[in-house]
């Protein structure tokens, strides 16, 4: 399977809209505001969705994932390294799992 | 030796002094600076396209979707609604997402509007499609710094998107080698990488209400409501939210 129309349409959506938007910023840059709360919602979409990615995974997930959760965090912290974080976690789930039989 | 000058006019000085740099040299800095940046995108690349192997996405649609969209957090959320099944896959809420989750970029690009002339601005909005979050952050850093060229921005720009194009493609078959990922407890790496995104976000207490809303918001809608719309009601109520906060504490 290479591709399906579906697929296409959704990738050229998120590109034009992303292009949009990155255009956007440049062609409004004086009319934009630069402080204030339009300024301040903007600035803070990424990490609100982020989170909401994150918490039901974690929330519905069994002790396994919540200790492997921590382990992320920590070492994500000590390394500021997204690879060295993941490979963390993604090895103490399958410990946690093996340790705790779930 | 020169004698002490007021900031204002040594900045003045310092321009005026500057050798006229060429196309060519600003494109090799601009390239040149942004590697220790660069860096981490391929880490985020590689990560990306085994992710994108397990939601589903062909290797041709890893390089459609990182060559026209080539936005890292709008591609890792976009992962997360994805269906390789065509008739299930949510066209409207993966555009829609794209969207939210890009609309800081509004706020990015525009303070790139000096680099261009008044009359450059067909030309400026074209070269926005190649700015990211590292090479934004880098020129703008050079920026403030009296300096910061098109040439610059697009040295960092074009090393970035050959660097991410080519890491997603190769996690994507890095990705070939892992028959059953529970087994190896890798379906748990999309909420680690998520997680490690989330934090390496964090820049101080203002953080902690949108972020404990966002997720309180997305829980509840997520046992609520059918499909992948928690992640849009709880990013925007958790942005708004952050917002508000922030109106308040300003307020007293």
């Amino acid at each position: 399977m290479l591709t399906s129309p579906e697929a296409l349409i959704a990738i050229l959506g998120m590109a034009l809209v992303t292009f949009a938007v990155k255009a956007g910023g440049l062609l409004l840059a004086n009319r934009l505001p630069r402080e204030g709360f339009a300024a301040s919602w903007l600035r803070h979409i990424p990490g609100a969705v982020m989170a909401s990615l994150v918490a039901p995974a974690l929330v519905t997930g069994s002790a396994a994932e919540a200790i492997a959760a921590a382990v992320t965090g920590v070492v994500f912290f000590a390394t500021r390294n997204l690879l060295a974080a993941m490979a963390a976690g993604v090895l103490t789930v399958f410990l946690a799992r093996m340790a705790l039989g779930v | 030796m020169r004698p002490n000058h007021s900031p204002a006019i040594d900045s003045g000085m310092s321009i005026a002094n500057a050798p006229i740099t060429t196309f060519s040299d600003q494109f090799y800095a601009g390239a040149r600076a942004c590697i220790p940046v660069i860096i981490s995108v391929a880490a985020y690349g590689v990560v990306w396209g085994v992710l994108a192997r397990g939601a589903g996405l062909s290797v041709l649609e890893v390089i459609l979707m990182s060559g026209l969209v080539f936005a890292g957090s709008a591609q890792f959320v976009a992962l997360d609604l994805w269906s390789p099944i065509p008739s299930a896959l949510p066209i409207g809420p993966l555009i829609l997402a794209a969207l939210i989750v890009n609309l800081r970029y509004l706020l990015l690009t525009a303070t790139l509007r000096p680099l261009f002339g008044p009359h450059e601005q067909a030309k400026g909005a074209l070269i926005m499609g190649i700015v990211s979050d590292e090479t934004w952050a880098m020129t703008v850093a050079e920026m403030a710094k009296g300096r910061g060229t098109v040439a610059f921005l697009l040295g960092g720009g074009v090393l970035a998107y050959t660097c991410w194009m080519a890491t997603t493609v190769a996690g994507h078959l890095l990705g070939s080698f892992i028959d059953d990922p529970t087994r190896y407890g890798l379906d748990f790496a999309f909420t680690a990488t998520f997680l490690a995104l989330l934090l390496g976000l964090w820049k101080g207490k203002s953080d902690l209400i949108p972020w404990l809303v966002a997720a309180v918001v997305a829980v509840i809608s997520a046992k609520l409501i059918p499909g992948s719309w928690y992640i849009l009601i709880g990013g925007i109520v958790g942005s708004l939210a952050g917002a508000v906060a922030e109106r308040l504490r300003h307020a007293d």
